[in-house]
């Protein structure tokens, strides 16, 4: 409404320079993106011209190099596994639990909200050394009494670790919501003579989809993007990686060698599926962040 | 039909796992932190000795924690300021005025936060490249330049690493602040502007007073986070080099594990929590106002 009344010259300049901001903030997050994408079909000769110049051809050999001599085919399998198996932990984990506590009133109930709550301070990147070295104590003793030890370089321990230090988050975000749901259904349910279980994963689970869809976007690109406890617990230069890791050890090596097409296309491997389920989804994306803003 | 289980053993059966793998990898790594920053631990000798405060005493003298300690501060105070500020006036300009394409730029703006910390520091690689790189060669255009700038030399390294935090960082608060602001009812600003308010007074009297319980849990979030982050860029981008000019405290931490002194690393990260610890208090408390209600 009141922008209709401002039609003075100096409301139209300030217009202007509004939109010229506004874009010109657009532009420095889209240019640097895609010239990612360009440089990825750029053969070597073509980095040592004009930096701004289109790609001469689809020059696919860059992907080709990322995907099998630098073995981030491999890796983004290694990622897909991490990635899946510490969602589905996560959720089998943590939605019975977010529900009996939201739910359920038992001696201690209190005690556990407050300590999931205090773990949302909790930062990966300080407990990340103690955790490496409770793993590594860990294969020693296994080596002594067993002889073969697992805990370290395994990509199923890491999806676990993934899942642990998720749980805080998921559980506040999704026992807020559990909260909610009025107590009618659940007299309903037993009153039908469902018990416990059947009540939760037939009645409550379905309604609390909505909050369950935000959890596991933000913790699939969370999952995915992360590299400081995957580069500690998978510290053996032969065992294997994720993908973030290997991009890492692939641009430090490319840099030195000079050979940029391959780093670029491993740039483009690593962001292109979150990219395309942020176009998805992002609605829900935004909209999960303000309800659960306190991922920092 | 009877009821399967009874409800004490429904409860421990949803709850156990939760609480067990909160405890193994969370729980006792943290009281690990600060228990091992008393003892003295090497790589190679399995064995752990009681120090007291040894590790602290050492750490209090060392320069080159001082050092990452002051990059630290300064990442906090320039990327706080920097993201805050913009953040906050764009989120105020696609709320408040009638921009076409509100969508789309809220879209654009959050992109930065999806992508994965190494994915940004190989694009700002290709932005900070000497030679044919984007940054130089855009600055190539206005002036001749004889020697390239060297945006990852030890005189520019944390200028190029606040470059690129601020620009991770603003979509993320940009849309923060834009769900708080759009829940403000229009009714205020149209009663203010009948009173002749400008733009710039009702940002100033309305919008900030509004939404400053939401401003002051951000605040707490920046200094927690840029303390996170900064580790993350840095490592990824120059792993705390040139010559440690570009060294985090969390950086230094994670270095003195590679080196083996893993009690001495511990006491770090013990130093960084209390600093972080105490610093969100002083925000807390030095940013406390009546919460106004609408």
């Amino acid at each position: 409404m009141i922008s209709k009344e401002r039609t003075s010259s100096s409301g139209k300049l300030y217009k202007i320079f509004i939109y010229f901001v506004l874009i010109l903030m657009a532009l420095s997050i889209l240019i640097p993106v895609a010239w990612v994408f360009m440089a990825s079909i750029k053969q070597n000769v073509e980095f040592y011209g004009n930096p701004w110049r289109l790609p001469a051809s689809f020059y696919l050999e860059n992907f080709r190099a990322a995907w099998t001599t630098a073995k981030m085919g491999e890796y983004m399998l290694n990622s897909v596994y991490v990635t899946t198996l510490a969602i589905t932990i996560l959720l089998v984990v943590a939605l019975p639990a977010s529900y009996v506590l939201a739910r359920f009133k038992f001696r201690g109930a209190k005690f556990l909200n407050t300590a999931f709550m205090a773990g949302l301070f909790i930062n990966v990147n300080y407990i990340v050394v103690p955790i490496f070295l409770m793993l590594k104590d860990g294969d020693q003793f296994l080596k002594k009494t067993f002889g073969s030890f697992f805990l370290m370089n395994n990509l199923t321990v890491l999806a676990v670790v993934y899942a642990a230090t998720a749980l805080p988050f998921t559980i506040y975000l999704i026992s807020s919501y559990f909260v909610t749901i009025p107590k009618d259904f659940e007299e309903a349910a037993y009153i039908d003579g469902a018990g416990y279980g059947r009540t939760m994963i037939q009645i409550i689970f379905p309604m609390a989809k909505p909050s369950i869809i935000t959890v596991v976007l933000f913790n699939f690109l969370s999952f995915w993007n992360e590299y400081i406890i995957s580069m500690t617990l998978m510290s053996s230069a032969k065992g294997p990686k994720t993908l973030p890791v290997g991009l890492l050890n692939l641009m430090q090596a490319q840099q030195s060698a000079a050979n940029y097409g391959p780093m670029y296309a491993g740039l483009v491997l690593v962001m292109l599926p979150t990219l395309i389920l942020y176009v998805c989804v992002q609605k829900n994306l935004t909209k999960g962040m303000t309800v659960g803003g306190l991922k920092g | 039909m009877k009821k399967s289980i009874g409800r004490s053993s429904f409860i421990l059966l949803c709850v156990a796992p939760a609480v067990i793998l909160f405890t193994v990898f969370m729980i006792l790594p943290t009281i690990n932190v600060f228990r091992m920053s008393l003892f003295q631990r090497g790589a190679y000798s399995p064995g752990e000795t009681f120090v007291g405060f040894d590790n602290f005493i050492y750490l209090i003298n060392d320069a080159q924690f001082i050092r990452s300690m002051q990059n630290t501060i300064l990442l906090i105070v320039v990327v706080t300021l920097i993201t805050f500020c913009t953040a906050l006036v764009f989120a105020a300009i696609l709320t408040r005025e009638n921009v076409k394409g509100q969508n789309f730029f809220r879209i654009v703006f959050y992109i930065p936060n999806i992508l994965s910390i190494v994915v940004i520091s190989g694009i700002f690689s290709a932005i900070y490249k000497p030679e044919n790189g984007m940054l130089n060669s855009i600055i190539g255009l206005f002036t001749n330049m004889s020697n390239p700038i060297l945006w990852k030399g030890e005189k520019l390294v944390m200028v190029s690493i606040i470059i690129a935090m601020v620009w991770q960082a603003v979509g993320y608060y940009l849309v923060m602040y834009m769900a708080s602001m759009s829940s403000i009812p229009e009714s205020l600003y149209e009663s203010a502007s009948l009173e002749g308010a400008s733009r710039f007074t009702q940002f100033f009297q309305i919008t900030i007073p509004l939404i400053w319980t939401n401003i002051r849990t951000t605040l707490t979030f920046f200094i927690i986070s840029t303390i996170n982050m900064a580790f993350l860029f840095v490592k990824s981008m120059t792993s705390g080099g040139p010559n440690g000019a570009s060294e985090v405290a969390l950086g230094y931490m994670y270095s003195q594990k590679d080196a083996g002194l893993f009690g001495y690393s511990m006491a770090i990260g013990v130093m960084i929590f209390l600093f972080s610890f105490a610093l969100s208090a002083l925000v807390n408390k030095v940013t406390k106002r009546d919460v106004l209600e609408y």
